[in-house]
């Protein structure tokens, strides 16, 4: 192990963390507040197309975001009625997997 | 059904935000299930003292304003399963909150969840009015230094007279002192208030005293709540408080607070 390494890591200390924590959130902060918040409109305009087609029941909607430093993620996870759900329904309509993944 | 806890103060930067965290962390570490909401709208900072900040989708706003369910507002946290954030917005103002909407919120919350810690902001205003206004429980945070300690006179008069509670005449809210940043030395120098002098002041419970300690810093730099620092002093104080709020008898000990060793000096290490 590098001496200089120890020392230069006990020097930044919790001070570092702090410091990339705040420039990845930020970085994303700053772009967000120029725009109106997009996600809540995302979110409804996305339902609205799958509701074209699929049943979907608004609890069972979950979105998650991570942001990051290299690449944020933005999932979506639509959980659909399950075959047992779906029967005695009109025909027709697809019975696709119970989870869709946006 | 759920306790709801406020922590207020009256006067800034005293302390509310570190402790909702470290109350919240606490009471999830004992088994408790927990969310922490965020009242203080436009400066959103709950979070970030919780390390959640990056997975924040939607706000306490959108779910009042019916733009996002509330399931899907709070951020569980990544260490403690018991414990969840309702952040807040950082893009509205404060007026965004209303009576009703905060009540359908905590409705909700109230039959899933032990408690419910609200962080309020700073001052007496409308944020801070609904931050109490559904309390059980208030943790008064203040600092041994006569403005805070004035502040949390007044904050003690508003949970008296303002709250949904005083308001139908229930049984009060139930206020206790936290005593935060003590630092024994300076007490002892008889250059900071002592912890007697301010509860004879407040006439309040003491719910306890939290030391002066550099472990606060890191942990907030870290995004770690102060609670799962096990060689904090404040750590310890914290704690001691949570099994408090949840009923257990304690005894007071004012923790010392923590000075840098001189090895650490050498070093110029701060945290
Ligand atoms: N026991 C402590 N020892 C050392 N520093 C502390 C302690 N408690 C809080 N602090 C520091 O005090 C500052 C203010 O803390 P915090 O943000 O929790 O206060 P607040 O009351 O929520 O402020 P605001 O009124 O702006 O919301 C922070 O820098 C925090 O790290
Ligand atoms: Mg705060």
């Amino acid at each position: 192990m590098n001496l200089l390494n120890l020392f230069r890591r006990s020097r930044e200390g919790s001070a570092g963390a702090a410091k990339e924590r705040l420039q990845i959130l930020l970085a994303h902060e700053r772009v967000d507040s120029e725009a109106p918040e997009y996600l809540p409109m995302l979110q409804k305009e996305l339902i609205a197309v799958i509701e074209k087609y699929l049943d979907v029941d608004d609890e069972k909607v979950e979105v998650r975001l991570e942001r990051g430093r290299e690449l944020s993620t933005l999932e979506v996870n639509i959980e659909l009625p399950g075959a047992e759900k779906l029967q005695g329904r009109a025909r027709g309509r697809p019975t696709a997997g119970t989870l869709l993944q946006a | 059904m759920a306790r709801i806890i406020v922590v207020t103060s009256g006067k800034g930067g005293v302390g509310k935000t570190t402790s909702t965290a470290a109350i919240g962390a606490g009471l999830a570490m004992s088994g408790k299930k927990t969310v922490v909401i965020d009242f203080d709208v436009g400066l959103r900072n709950l979070d970030m003292i919780l390390g959640c900040e990056r997975r924040v989708v939607f706000d306490f706003i959108n779910v009042i304003h019916g733009e996002a369910k509330l399931h899907q507002a709070l951020v569980k946290d990544k260490r403690l399963e018991n414990l969840a954030v309702l952040p807040t917005s950082q893009t509205r103002d404060k007026d965004a909150l209303t009576r009703d909407g905060v009540e359908k919120v905590l409705d909700q919350l109230r039959d899933e969840y032990d408690y419910i810690v609200c962080d309020s902001p700073a001052g007496i205003e409308r944020g801070a009015h609904m931050a109490m206004y559904y309390a059980d429980d208030a943790v008064v945070v203040s600092n041994p230094e006569v403005s805070s300690v004035r502040d949390s006179d007044r904050i003690l008069g508003l949970l008296s007279s303002k709250t949904r509670r005083a308001e139908r005449g229930e049984e009060p809210v139930k206020a206790q002192l936290l005593l935060a940043r003590y630092d024994p030395a300076r007490v002892e120098k008889g250059e900071m208030l002592k912890v007697d002098d301010v509860l004879e002041i407040l006439a309040i419970p003491l719910l306890g005293v939290i030391p002066e300690s550099q472990s606060v810093l890191k942990a907030s730099n870290l995004g770690m709540p102060v609670v799962l620092d096990e060689s904090s002093n404040a750590g310890k104080a914290y704690l001691d408080a949570v099994k408090r709020l949840m009923g257990e008898q304690i005894e007071h000990r004012v923790l010392a607070p923590e000075r840098r060793s001189f090895f650490q000096r050498l070093l110029g290490r701060t945290a």
